[in-house]
């Protein structure tokens, strides 16, 4: 999997290539608007991280040359501007998602997934790990076979870990994603543990081989036992 | 005090003090005048009995008054070569007012074939109380006339003159930095007025300047914010997830974190108070609450749960509001979030949907908020172990005001009560 990331400033860049290499994929960078449009008429990507805001021209003016060219990248924009046009001019243009500065790693991690997953549609939605499969149309998950009851939250909470085997994802990122902006208050974290503690348990009496590890009490990885 | 009626109490003073400066000095030289024109016809007389005297004798012999105006007797010589023409004023018995009344008297003397005789004529005067008493009047008149028709021509030509002015003033009263377009405006060409008129609109510029400014600081600050903190978050989180640290050391840098996203938080609040005030948000529709309530508890169900509080919805009706949706979504989450939040352990969230009206309540601390700082920016409430950015209210306050919704809290019967009033739902947002 090729990744183009555009994006001039080039600390985010660093952090968003080291953390998506992690994932194993090959990663590509421009910081500038010229740079970009030069290798998307050079090569092709699975996906690629758009700023708009970009030294020498706009990310829009990208997405334009992307789709007169018919490419059929996937394409993220990530924007410091929390702008509904912004977002709206982009999806029309053709991006399958918008992300706002800042994110958390663990977010944009499943982002990048989550596009993925959806343009090689084989007609399985599902991610199977171990013994474990997660049903994403059904919204159900099955351990050996056997379905275990999960409530609503309960399922996103294991579809945000499965989109994310083995990395951290913090409280509030977890927080953030599953809860969305309502949850922002001091004891987010008290509340956070309390919902693992109960998916945990499920997944331990289905005799699931999938965990959810603390880490360092900031937050939890999902590993394979 | 009104200007009107400030000027309407210092005219009528003086007019009061030269009016009657005026009347005394008119009165004086009035009497002054007829004491002259009388004392000129005694004189007169005084010339026609000597002459009489010469052809009639027997009037020598008229010692009394009597019928006509003078009297004559005999003196010595001694007494009458020092006497001198003397004017007086007298009380004499008059028969027809049948009471004494002033007249004036000559008194002189003459000398006739060798005899002296002492000569008074009288006329009769003025009574000077009857002047003063006629005076009185008349100025008292005049005076009131005067009074009022300054009330008048006040009132009239004032007022006139004055509309401008309070037309100006109504339209500055009404200004409102970031809502109102127009700088206010006069039409007249009275100089002061319009000189007002530019020291007031510079003025007014200069504070939209800074109102202006101000909000694009806010914009730009927290925009430049996003991507260092977005850095300095995404670092911290590789750094964890690289393991290998002393526990020690990854608490400390789980803290840093915390606070960051504290920051992030905080920044985003901000810039949707900025985004909100600035109108950024267009979408307009029809929005059904009921459902936003629904969607809201739903969402917020485990939290409740998870905080052993009790949360129960009343509908009464459908209330359907037109406005953006995301922006219905942070009043009426933010409102049942903090219900939820500041509540106690078994305690209870009332959520309440009237014709026009949301009414969320909750127990809490037993004391009432600060109802007149409830809805300022970075309020906190006592309570000191809450660290949310204190931004929550405040943003549902500009969506409110946005609208034209009103917004209510008070504390009752040891809940705490908070209240939206839809009533200006059908107010087009101004662009």
């Amino acid at each position: 999997m090729k990744l183009l990331i555009v994006e001039d400033e080039e600390e985010l860049l660093e952090t968003i290539a080291t953390s998506l290499a992690k994932e194993h994929f090959i990663i590509e960078s421009a910081s500038d608007y010229l740079t970009a449009m030069d290798k998307i008429r050079m090569y092709d990507y699975d996906c690629i991280l758009l700023d708009i805001m970009l030294p020498g021209g706009s990310g829009l003016q990208v997405l334009e040359e992307l789709k007169q060219s018919q490419k059929s990248e996937n394409i993220i924009i990530i924007s410091a501007k929390d702008s509904l046009d912004d977002k709206l001019i982009g999806l029309e243009l053709g991006a399958d998602d918008y992300l706002t500065k800042p994110f958390h790693i663990a977010e944009l991690n499943a982002r990048v997934k989550a596009v993925l997953r959806r343009k090689k549609l084989d007609g399985k939605h599902t991610i199977e790990l171990g013994n474990v499969v997660l049903n994403l149309s059904e919204r159900q998950l099955s351990v050996n076979g056997e379905i275990v009851a999960l409530n609503r939250k309960e399922f996103d909470v294991l579809n945000y870990f499965l989109l994310n085997i083995n990395r951290l994802i913090t409280k509030s990122a977890l927080a953030e994603h599953v809860w969305g902006d309502n949850i922002d208050q001091a004891d987010n974290l008290d509340f956070i543990y309390y919902q693992i503690k109960n998916l945990r348990k499920k997944l331990q009496t289905a005799n699931a081989v999938i965990e959810i590890e603390s880490v360092y009490g900031v937050g939890y990885k999902l590993v394979e036992k | 005090m009104k200007l009107l009626n400030k000027s309407l109490k210092y005219l009528s003073i003086s007019i009061l003090l030269i009016v009657t400066i005026w009347s005394i000095i008119f009165y004086i030289n009035m009497l002054d005048e007829i004491q002259d024109s009388i004392d000129d016809g005694l004189e007169n007389y005084k010339v026609l009995i000597l002459q009489k005297v010469d052809t009639d004798p027997s009037i020598l012999k008229k010692s009394f008054f009597d019928e006509s105006n003078y009297a004559i007797r005999e003196i010595g010589e001694k007494r009458a070569l020092s006497m001198k023409d003397q004017y007086r004023d007298t009380l004499m018995y008059m028969q027809d007012e049948d009471d004494l009344e002033p007249v004036r008297m000559l008194t002189t003397a003459f000398e006739h074939k060798g005899d002296f005789y002492e000569l008074k004529i009288i006329n009769s005067m003025v009574e000077e109380d009857d002047l003063i008493e006629d005076l009185f009047w008349s100025v008292f008149w005049l005076y009131v006339i005067l009074v009022v028709s300054i009330i008048l021509i006040n009132n009239i030509v004032l007022r006139k003159l004055w509309k401008p002015f309070y037309n100006f003033l109504n339209q500055v009263t009404k200004f409102r930095l970031g809502s109102t377009r127009d700088l206010p405006n006069i039409s007249t060409d009275v100089k002061e007025f319009n000189m007002l008129k530019n020291a007031v609109n510079s003025l007014l510029q200069h504070s939209l300047e800074t109102y202006q400014h101000q909000k694009q600081f806010i914009e730009n600050a927290s925009h430049e914010l996003q991507t260092p903190l977005a850095i300095a978050t995404n670092k911290l989180e590789l750094l964890l997830e690289k393991g290998n640290i002393e526990s020690e050391q990854a608490e400390g840098i789980a803290q840093v974190l915390q606070i960051i996203e504290r920051l992030i938080r905080l920044n985003k609040s901000l810039l949707l108070l900025t985004k909100i005030e600035n109108k950024q948000f267009f979408d307009q529709q029809n929005i059904s609450l009921n459902r936003i309530v629904q969607q809201t508890l739903e969402d917020l169900e485990e939290f409740a749960t998870f905080k052993n509080v009790k949360v129960t919805i009343h509908e009464h009706t459908d209330l359907n509001v037109e406005m953006d949706p995301a922006l219905a979504n942070i009043i009426v989450s933010n409102l049942i979030r903090n219900a939820i939040f500041h509540n106690l352990p078994q305690g209870n969230v009332s959520v309440d949907i009237k014709t026009d009206m949301l009414t969320i309540s909750n127990t809490g601390k037993r004391e009432p908020l600060e109802t007149d700082k409830v809805f300022n920016r970075f309020y906190k409430s006592s309570d000191k172990k809450m660290d949310g950015t204190g931004l929550g209210l405040a943003i549902m306050k500009a969506v409110c005001n946005l609208y034209g919704f009103r917004v209510s809290y008070r504390y009752l019967a040891d809940r705490h009560c908070f209240e939206i009033q839809f009533k200006n739902s059908q107010e087009k947002v101004e662009r």
